[in-house]
């Protein structure tokens, strides 16, 4: 019976989708945890005030966010150090997100439910988002116009909404000043100095170029000044109110509008409202930069430096690689040589990520880098200028990661073009190199797509090369912006993957930057989709354009 | 074509030859072939082959599979080099002019020498752009002159009136027969003064068969036409001049006619009578 029962196949085809399904359950259940502890993060949660008494203290107020609960066996909590009573069987505790890190040096605090003496949501608690120090709960209590109070009560709440209205207006006016029109005087500034050491060091340094650059100077400087004042009445704005909040302890304390960025009242909100915030979270998360050592604010340069480094990427490997591929196909005598050459270039895909890091660094950095700061900017040194890590020279050695996985699916396309329409091309007086370009090239393109898929789901999810030959914590510049060339190969960029490394174990409050972890995690997987399913359509394309000629 | 096939036709082809007598008078040769050996490696796959095809009649090679056929007819238009290790001695005559020559252009040969193949090879693009595609490759790129060219081509190759609503189309999209089609007006359209045809009509059904010899019958008018066949048949209903070849070597090469009603080689009168090949 049981023999029939092998025979038959049906255990092996259990097997079969046990295996698929194993596989099936491991990717829901990846995606699905980044998903769920990553969207969470910006739902905004109820606010809790806690009635807390600990045996033979005082009662004490705490105000907080509940994030998370353990339970731990009575055995255990006894063993480390918990007084347990004889018809305890668990300890429950609560993680508390309270927040106020300038006041009480953490924001995360357990406590133990038998503690609680009461529990409530009032609604009159505010989180009031800061530039630093994290989250701040408490109550409003009035809000200052120049150290004079104008609002107090019922009017503070409505009165502070529209002053950080104005204050985000401010602040948004003063970082594009800041960032765009003094950024872009400093870079010219930069240039100019340049300039100046340049026609130094080739001797050509005389009165008509000193009186030349020095007009420049001083036109650079007015407008300096000019932005310069601006901004100091903008500064006077930005800093003239303030709000005054109670704390869970009953302490007053006063915070610069300057310094929010957002303030809100969580325990009051229904659901759009909740919706809302959501959705305002989320897009300062897409398209605000980071604060407070990544932890907070948004994760724009990080996307931008990663898809603009998979592009640079691509764009690099693709010629390169199918070159390689051409030749060694189609031109190469076939025999050892081409052999060899074919298992080192699988061999390449082998070698570990970030071996290319140590590479790139070694020779494209240090050795290319150097030297061409050398010969083409003298006038920078000592400052490297590609002879310190940066966007190109990542680009390049995610290039030379990935090459073999275009050359390889490339050599694969071509070998599968039919002998006879090369004969076709020819026979009509095509030379080898017009058939080729006209069409077995075209041919091969979807196979050369597939290779460039591969390529960029390998390169956009590297991040250890890439710690050594480009990215960065934080770049204060992204690579690509209005100041002349707009592209700068040179500078150092952010990435997603670096960036979930960097804001998940290297930040000064781990705790609080966990579900920024996740939420990173998804986004780098959606990017990977993205620029994957762009690559795909246009492969698809490309296939039904060159239907092959088989069947 | 199978072997099966051509043996149990063999005994009607005389009959054939009577309904239409081929015109037998000499003609200036176009093509002259002259102690032609080809080695694949070592392998020796033509012995010592000479003949002379005239312009504008159709020569037919005949033969059984592997006899070399195929290798004769791409050393016309120097084929043959695409393969690996192949040595060629002698010389192949086009014109008094020796194809084999060092001076030789190969790409400029293979524009007067067209040829089709066995199986229809049309690229993946349009029906206009795999006509158009011999004449752009010489940087004509004039859009009258390449319409025109497409309408005469096609007409040439009898597909006009098939495809004139629909000449953006994918080739691919067309059936065997009209690939076959698109493939010779494509190769006319560059005007050859040879057309080599590699046993054009095989992987094709009766009725685009009848149409390719219909076609061939009108084209002999502006080409020479070298057929490989290995239907013998096709040979006696379209060629004027017929080769028989066996192991590489160039057995009889006659009229046709003369060639199937009163063959002067013993092999040749087996072969066209069945008794082997």
């Amino acid at each position: 019976m049981i023999r029939l029962w092998f025979k038959s196949g049906t255990p092996w085809v259990w097997l079969n989708a046990a295996a698929v399904s194993t596989c099936l359950i491991m990717v829901i259940g990846v995606l699905g945890l980044i998903v769920v502890r990553g969207a969470g993060h910006f739902w905004p949660a109820q606010i809790v005030q806690f009635g807390y008494q600990e045996p033979g203290k005082d009662i004490q107020t705490i105000i907080g966010e509940h994030v998370d609960t353990s339970i731990t066996p009575a055995a255990m909590a006894k063993s480390t150090g918990h007084i347990m009573a004889d018809d305890e069987d668990t300890l429950v505790q609560y993680l508390i997100k309270t927040g106020n890190r300038d006041i009480t040096g953490t924001d995360f605090r357990w406590i133990l439910e038998r503690n609680i003496k009461q529990q409530q949501s009032p609604a009159e608690l505010m989180v009031v988002e800061r530039r630093e120090w994290g989250n701040f709960y408490g109550q409003l209590l009035a809000v200052k116009e120049n150290g004079k109070i104008i609002a107090e009560g019922d009017q503070a709440w409505p009165t502070v909404q529209t002053r950080i209205d104005q204050a985000l207006a401010v602040f948004e006016e003063i970082a594009h000043l800041e960032k765009k029109e003094v950024g872009a005087i400093n870079y010219s500034l930069e240039k100019l100095r340049l300039e100046q050491k340049k026609l130094q060091l080739e001797n050509r340094w005389d009165a008509a170029a000193e009186q030349r650059l020095a007009a420049e100077k001083t036109e650079l400087e007015v407008e300096y000044k000019k932005y310069q004042t601006q901004l100091i009445e903008l500064y006077r704005q930005i800093r003239r109110d303030s709000l005054v909040a109670k704390t869970e302890t009953g302490n007053e304390v006063e915070i610069p509008l300057a310094k929010i960025v957002r303030v809100y009242q969580p325990n009051t909100m229904d659901l759009f409202d909740k919706i809302g915030h959501y959705g305002s979270k989320l897009g300062e998360f897409l398209t605000d930069e980071p604060r407070e050592a990544n932890t907070e604010g948004g994760i724009f340069p990080a996307i931008f430096g990663t898809v603009m480094m998979v592009m640079m990427m691509s764009v690099i490997v693709t010629p390169f690689g199918v070159i390689a591929a051409v030749y060694l196909r189609e031109y190469a005598k076939q025999g050892f040589i081409t052999r060899l050459i074919r298992i080192a270039v699988n061999n390449l895909a082998g070698v570990p990520s970030i071996v290319y890091g140590v590479f790139g660094l070694g020779f494209f950095v240090y050795i290319l880098g150097g030297n061409i700061d050398r010969l083409f900017y003298p006038e920078a040194s000592p400052a490297p200028v590609y002879g310190t890590p940066g966007l190109l020279w990542a680009s390049i050695t995610l290039a030379l990661l990935t090459l073999p996985v275009v050359i390889v699916s490339t050599e694969e396309g071509l070998a599968r073009i039919p002998k006879s329409i090369r004969e076709g091309s020819l026979a009509l007086g095509a030379t080898k190199l017009e058939t080729l370009w006209l069409t077995v090239l075209p041919m091969a393109s979807p196979a050369m797509m597939t290779g460039l898929i591969l390529a960029v789901a390998r390169a956009a999810g590297e991040v250890a090369p890439l710690m050594l030959v480009g990215v960065v914590k934080l770049a204060p510049t992204l690579p690509l912006d209005g100041n002349y060339p707009f592209l700068h190969l040179d500078r150092k960029f952010m990435h997603l993957g670096f960036h979930i490394y960097d804001v998940g174990f290297q930040s000064p409050n781990v705790e609080a930057a966990r579900p920024l972890v996740y939420a990173t995690s998804l986004l780098l997987v959606l990017v990977i989709v993205g620029l994957n399913l762009s690559a795909i359509l246009i492969r698809n394309h490309l296939r039904e354009k060159y239907r092959a000629l088989e069947g | 074509m199978t072997e099966q096939h051509t043996r149990t036709h063999a005994i009607d082809v005389s009959s054939i030859l009577q309904v239409q007598k081929k015109s037998s008078e000499p003609n200036e040769p176009c093509i002259k072939v002259e102690n032609l050996n080809l080695f694949y490696a070592q392998k020796q796959a033509l012995h010592n082959v000479s003949m002379e095809m005239p312009k504008k009649k159709v020569t037919a090679y005949i033969g059984p599979s592997g006899c070399g056929k195929s290798t004769l007819l791409r050393c016309i238009n120097r084929m043959n080099d695409l393969v690996d290790n192949v040595t060629i001695e002698g010389k192949v005559l086009l014109d008094n002019e020796n194809i084999y020559d060092k001076t030789v252009n190969v790409a400029a040969l293979r524009r007067r020498v067209g040829m089709v193949f066995q199986k229809p090879n049309p690229f993946p693009k349009s029906i206009f752009e795999n006509v158009t595609y011999g004449l752009r490759i010489q940087g004509i790129n004039d859009k009258r002159i390449l319409e025109e060219t497409v309408e005469n081509a096609l007409r040439g190759a009898a597909l006009w009136d098939e495809v004139k609503d629909r000449l953006n189309d994918n080739a691919l999209g067309l059936s065997g027969g009209q690939q076959q089609r698109l493939v010779i007006a494509r190769a006319i359209a560059i005007e050859p003064e040879v057309l080599l045809l590699d046993e054009p009509a095989s992987a094709l059904d009766p009725i685009s068969t009848l149409k390719i010899e219909e076609l061939i019958n009108e084209l002999k008018e502006k080409y020479t036409i070298v057929i490989v066949t290995h239907n013998m048949q096709q040979a006696a209903r379209v060629s004027d001049y017929t080769a028989f070849m066996f192991m590489g070597e160039l057995i009889e090469m006659g009229t046709t006619s003369e060639l199937f009603t009163n063959p002067r080689k013993k092999q040749t009168e087996d072969y066209i009578t069945g008794r082997y090949g």
